[in-house]
């Protein structure tokens, strides 16, 4: 998206053609702005609710400032330990999806096998899968190994279920670094494991913090599995928390419920903003769409 | 060449074994299961069926109402609106100012990265009968809808849409950035109008990226849960149930595991399928 403008020859003369390139970008600009307000709308919802001490479900300018809202679902059973759950869950998975991934990617990216295209192709195959569907037999079998209600249990499959699309980005970052710099490193006496850690890794900075990013924003928001793996209250992460604790009561603080969200979106908002600033824009397509 | 292979193979095992142990396990396990007659309660009890699951699959008003709805969800929100809106707007930004590109970005973009549920509580209350739409719609003059009652399945997948462009959109602003711009400035002078330099040129030369899309786009809406979960639970009655619901239903409020996972194999087929579509698509790139 905000990639650098390719610069164009400026015009010999000024003719109809410039007026009309201005319409056009006037034109342009008015369908995106549309576009933008009616996407806005939702979004503005949730802002300007949050700080409304009588929010309803309609946008609206609040009627006076409150931080009420947030003050009340401040609290350790609403926001606090859900919170902290998710930071606890999807940090898990991203921690070991990633460390996975990155050992993984050092050998399709480095030797040459007969076994690196079908495994690839397998892997590429695995990203396509519905998770949703899996989600049934994984119930069943987790209940029989016992790794229901754990929260060990989910971080592994959370880490299973980013792994093939972490290690295809990841193998793809790591073709990009050359190998001429590790070949130096060997002829200096430094083991694969050494070349791998202080020249490799540092190197593909950017694309391991890609990675975990993405992982980490994806469980951040994953519904699904936790509401089917954990049944404690105590054990469940935001996603599922503010489902159980808004979606099942009768009448909904909607203020509160704005607040909350407000506070369960931002970190993802922010790490997004971070890495795309970094490396502009379509970050997570990188390795994944290209045509 | 000296390094066994075995040695070099190595770091591949965490991956592999964690992928093997929750990912194709439970996809085996999952074929095994949907042919018997698992149930919730009572574990030691269940026997081989056959096909039994599949055949009242079939038979079911509700499965069949749900792949119905699973079509709809996906053709009017996958391959029509993310993919027809991602590219329009795509091509409307290599024309716009730059605050201009960069603020509805932003807002598409946000409505990307935001958590499932909240975006699903989000468009509840934007589609509610008290809600932000039918604000609009009266301000408007135009006549007010219960719209999560009258068409749940069109304002889940226009959720979907809302949720869903900003994937659409960075794909085809990076496919629009790759055409030379002299492609289309020869056909300009060659006067060819808009509309036919979209069909001849534009579309032709990015139909990889189109290909790829639609493939990403459908699967990721074929496992749609929480969105449609937060704003209907699949109702009013059946109404916006598609099969990831109907599967839930099924497997957990109905206590039938083996029938549910019957659903869950068929829905993951579905998926199988548009994967080997996709790897088709990238063939020529691994």
């Amino acid at each position: 998206m905000a990639r650098a403008r390719v610069t164009r020859p400026a015009p010999r003369r000024v003719s109809p053609r410039i007026s009309r390139r201005t319409s056009r970008r006037v034109a342009a600009d008015v369908c995106l702005l549309v576009v933008a307000a009616a996407f806005c709308l939702p979004l503005a919802w949730v802002v300007l609710s949050s700080v409304d001490p009588h929010a309803g479900l309609t946008v609206k300018a609040p009627d006076g400032l409150t931080l009420g809202n947030f003050d009340a679902i401040l609290t350790e059973d609403v926001t606090f330990r859900p919170l902290l759950n998710s930071l606890l869950l999807c940090g898990g998975g991203t921690a070991l999806a990633v460390v996975c991934a990155v050992l993984a990617a050092y050998p399709l990216s480095r030797f040459r096998s007969r076994l690196n295209r079908p495994f690839l192709l397998t892997i590429l195959f695995a990203t396509g899968l519905p998770i949703t569907a899996v989600m049934v037999p994984v119930y069943a079998l987790f209940v029989q190994v016992d790794l229901i209600d754990t929260p060990q249990g989910t971080v592994l499959f959370f880490a299973a279920s980013q792994l093939p699309f972490a290690i295809w980005l990841m193998k793809n970052f790591m073709d990009g670094v050359p190998k001429e710099l590790e070949e130096a490193a060997w002829t200096d006496g430094a083991s694969t494991w050494q070349s791998l850690l202080r020249i490799v890794l540092p190197l593909m900075g950017p694309g391991v913090a890609v990675v975990t990013v993405f992982s980490f924003v994806t469980m951040w928001g994953n519904f699904f599995v936790p509401f089917m793996l954990l049944l404690t209250p105590d054990r469940m992460p935001a996603s599922v928390s503010i489902n159980e604790f808004f979606g099942n009561r009768g009448m909904v603080a909607y203020g509160q419920l704005a607040a909350f969200s407000v506070v369960y979106s931002t970190p993802v908002i922010l790490l997004y903003v971070l890495i795309a600033r970094r490396l502009g824009g379509g970050f997570a397509l990188g390795g994944a769409v290209k045509g | 060449m000296t390094r066994p292979t075995l040695a070099r193979a190595l770091p591949l095992t965490p991956a592999v074994v964690l992928l093997l142990l929750f990912l194709a396990g439970p996809i085996a396990y999952c074929v095994y299961i949907a042919f018997t007659d698992l149930q919730l309660t009572g574990q030691a009890e269940s026997s081989f069926v056959g096909l039994e699951n599949f055949r009242t699959a079939f038979g079911d008003e509700g499965f069949r109402n749900a792949v119905w709805l699973t079509l709809v969800f996906t053709v009017v929100s996958s391959l029509v609106g993310q993919n027809t809106l991602g590219l329009a707007l795509a091509s409307l930004m290599q024309r716009a100012s730059k605050p201009v590109r960069t603020l509805t970005g932003g807002i598409v973009i946000t409505a990307w990265v935001l958590p499932e549920v909240v975006a699903g509580f989000l468009l509840y209350a934007f589609f509610r009968r008290e809600g932000t739409l039918n604000a609009v719609l009266d301000a408007l003059h135009l006549p007010r809808q219960n719209w999560l009652f009258t068409l749940p399945i069109l304002a889940v997948s226009f959720a979907n849409v809302w949720r869903g462009t900003a994937f659409s959109m960075l794909v085809y602003s990076a496919a629009l950035q790759e055409i030379p711009r002299e492609v289309t400035e020869a056909a300009q002078v060659d006067g060819a109008g808009g509309w036919r330099r979209l069909w001849h040129i534009t579309l032709p030369m990015i139909r990889r990226s189109i290909g790829t899309n639609l493939m990403l786009n459908t699967l990721q809406t074929l496992s749609v849960f929480g969105l449609i979960w937060v704003m209907t639970r699949g109702g009013p009655g059946d109404k916006s149930q598609t099969l990831p619901l109907f599967m839930y239903e099924q497997a957990f409020q109905n206590s039938m595991i083996g029938y549910g996972t019957a659903v869950a194999l068929l829905l993951l087929l579905v998926g199988a399928l548009f994967s080997v579509l996709y790897l088709r698509l990238l063939r020529t790139e691994v």
